[in-house]
């Protein structure tokens, strides 16, 4: 069931070009990445991170850089990019693991919001004008400023991050983040080291976070103070919720959820866009709480009557 | 090293897959002199945003207003189409919209474009698709120098514009010693610099500036820096917010009236927002001001009755932009990228918005520009009677010479 579920959906991503616009589902793939980058920390582990843009944004930044001015090819350029948000991921987590709750939120927007302010003074980033103008280079002869061509690589990418994802939660070592999720004390009373779990898990998701920012240049072939800012904190946030937190395909359909509004709804209904947006959140808060995936599992679980929780 | 060309075996299916998907996806345009048998006109702008009052709505009504007057006038045998976006001040929502839009929106050029991480990140995808981007809402002095290219031009002002002009204007009027508030990134301090170089050579003095952290709600400690410096004009090196909050905060200070404040980036917009009382007898350069003169006033009062606010420079350059193109497709009856651009450029422009402007190869369009008073309140009479007109920048001066042009396209 579930196998087949996953089939179906591939072979829809696969088939989706030909109908919609293949640069506005590369951008959808890549939030949906990030967002279930981001819902590794809040849904599996418990921890709310507000400074996640700094991950996505930094890793497009190191990425557009390298690609840009020293030449590096697309593959190199966007591993070296997660590699940084990697590096940065460990040292943000580092510090932010220390404090629960609100304080370790506070703390990741602080740091964020420091790297926001390195990106705006640092003369490589461009400053608001943001680091323009990067080519999408070749990949093994193949030239990528074809869009087509680039949307089955980034699907190929997103694809293997998502099985990565969703092998780790399912290991021994997700279930170890669950039970910290749950219960810190008593994880750390069955002798797990739970602040090395919860740097784990960080660095893993500031990775991810940062592959998606990298793909991300790739497709658009800039990186701006857009994506280092806290509202793209925000947004990962409010993706994840709206998706529903702590299932797997939540983020990927809260992102295209999003994504896909906030463009169509671009030159629909001019500036009541953020209206919208924000009525939404207000509704998924307020009405259904576990987000749109999370409500129909539960209502699938209703019909069918089952006891077992689903695992979507 | 093996052959490019073979792709390995496994990247045949989907390369089939592939040219499957592109059949289906990608329908023949019609080979025609113009695509469609309609111009159509995308203005992407911010709708809601920080600069939804500068340009915003106010922009999507000039350029229906310039559609609506070019048919009426030209009565021409193609249809003249607006499509309008928000692009809610985000590089990806502006390029992805404009890609949609060439690519499968049928549209010839795109406009607007305020804020100039949209300006940049669109000029590129229209050198990309070969189509015409009109700049009129972004200032940055990049998008005529690092990275100009032959489809864009940038139509009403950039920073080197109100920065210089307001400098070497205010310092002719008598304001010789100057002290900066600038704003501590790469585009408060470039204008700063460029601005006290040309303060310095039109025999002007700078005593010293401060910078403060970008963005700021609290400008207290650095006005009073600035007021005891003593300098005569307190130059405003930012934008946006924090020149708001200056603004208030040296009216509040009584800073002002006793030292002049000169606005390097303003639109009237501000000064309608902050009230005459605060802004009074600042500095600010513009390229378009409503009440200059019968033509000016005639446009505004249409614009007005629409709006329900008077134009900024923005919203009239984008009825200027958009009017030339359309012109430069009538006359050669065709809307082709490299042709019209050519025609463009070839045509002098002479509307209510310029006399005489003329489009650079770096894709600058060259006019005169204004130093702007601020009214005392006891001086304005009727509504909007904001500005009295100090003096006539000459386009000459205005901009950027091109013999210190950064753009490629120049440099050859």
């Amino acid at each position: 069931m579930r196998r087949l579920a996953v089939l179906l959906a591939l072979a829809a991503a696969v088939l989706a070009p030909a109908v919609l616009y293949p640069v506005l589902l590369m951008k959808v793939l890549c939030f949906a990445l990030f967002a279930s980058a981001f819902n590794l920390l809040l849904g599996y582990t418990g921890l709310l991170s507000f400074g996640h843009a700094a991950f996505f944004g930094g890793a497009a930044y190191v990425t557009g850089y390298l690609i840009r001015e020293w030449s590096w090819g697309p593959l190199p350029g966007v591993l070296a990019g997660a590699a940084a948000a990697g590096l940065l991921g460990w040292v943000v987590g580092r510090l932010a693991i220390r404090r629960q709750g609100i304080y370790f939120a506070m703390i990741t927007l602080a740091l964020a919001q420091m790297l926001y302010f390195v990106c705006i003074e640092l003369p490589q980033t461009g400053g608001e004008d943001g680091l323009q103008g990067i080519p999408r280079g070749t990949l093994a002869g193949l030239d990528l400023s074809h869009d087509l061509l680039l949307y089955y690589l980034i699907l190929a990418v997103c694809v293997l991050a998502f099985a990565l994802i969703y092998r780790t939660i399912h290991s021994p070592f997700g279930q170890v983040l669950k039970a910290i999720r749950e219960n810190e004390a008593r994880a750390v009373s069955l002798g797990y080291d739970v602040a090395r779990y919860k740097l784990l898990a960080f660095v893993l998701s500031a990775t991810l976070s940062g592959l998606a920012g990298a793909l991300k240049v790739l497709v658009f072939k800039f990186a701006t103070l857009t994506d280092v800012h806290w509202h793209m904190s925000g947004e990962v946030v409010l993706m994840t919720i709206l998706g529903g937190i702590g299932t797997v395909a939540g983020p990927i359909v809260g992102s295209a959820f999003i994504v896909t509004l906030e463009d169509q709804l671009a030159d629909k209904v001019g500036s009541l866009v953020t209206v919208i947006m924000g009525g939404i959140f207000v509704l998924c808060v307020l009405l259904f709480r576990r987000g749109i995936v999370g409500e129909a599992a539960a209502f699938g679980q209703r019909l069918l009557g089952s006891r077992n929780s689903p695992d979507i | 090293m093996k052959t490019i060309n073979a792709a390995p075996f496994a990247l045949r299916p989907a390369i089939a897959a592939l040219a499957l998907v592109l059949g289906l996806g990608a329908g023949v345009p019609a080979h025609a002199e113009i695509s469609d048998g309609v111009v159509r006109i995308g203005v992407l702008t911010d709708m809601s945003g920080a600069y939804s009052d500068l340009a915003g709505p106010g922009a999507v009504i000039a350029a229906n207003m310039a559609a609506e007057d070019f048919v009426a006038k030209h009565k021409p045998a193609f249809k003249v189409e607006i499509v309008s976006a928000d692009h809610q001040n985000k590089g990806d929502i502006a390029s992805n919209k404009a890609r949609e839009w060439f690519d499968r929106g049928q549209v010839d050029a795109v406009t607007e474009l305020v804020s100039s991480t949209t300006a940049l990140a669109v000029m590129k995808v229209a050198k990309e698709k070969n189509k015409i981007a009109l700049i009129t809402g972004a200032g940055s002095s990049r998008i005529t120098n690092e990275d100009c290219n032959d489809v864009s031009v940038h139509w009403v002002y950039d920073t080197y514009a109100t920065g210089n002009g307001t400098g070497r204007a205010v310092v002719k009027q008598g304001g010789k010693t100057w002290f900066f508030l600038t704003a501590d990134y790469a585009f408060g301090q470039s204008l700063e610099k460029d601005t006290t170089a040309v303060i310095e050579a039109s025999g002007g003095k700078v005593l010293g500036s401060v910078r403060h952290p970008f963005p700021s709600t609290d400008l207290s400690s650095y006005l009073l820096k600035a007021q005891a410096s003593g300098a005569q004009v307190i130059g405003l090196a930012n934008a946006g917010a924090d020149t708001i909050n200056s603004i208030k905060q040296a009216s509040e200070f009584g800073i002002t009236p006793k030292q002049t404040l000169a606005g390097l980036l303003m639109f009237i917009t501000d000064i309608n927002s902050l009230g005459l009382k605060a802004t009074q007898g600042m500095y600010l350069t513009e390229a378009f001001y409503w009440d200059m003169n019968p033509e000016t006033r005639a446009w505004s009062k249409r614009f007005f009755a629409r709006h329900h606010k008077m134009p900024t420079m923005v919203q009239a350059g984008l009825y200027s932009a958009i009017t030339h193109y359309l012109e430069a497709v009538k006359a050669l009856n065709s809307d082709d990228t490299q042709k019209v651009m050519a025609q463009m450029k070839k045509t002098p422009i002479n509307d209510f918005f310029a006399k005489n402007g003329k489009i650079r190869d770096d894709g600058l369009m060259l006019h005169d520009m204004f130093l702007m008073q601020v009214k005392k309140p006891s001086e304005s009479h009727y509504p909007w009677d904001y500005y009295n007109v100090r003096a006539t920048i000459p386009a000459a001066e205005a901009f950027q010479p091109l013999s210190q042009s950064r753009c490629p396209l120049i440099r050859k």
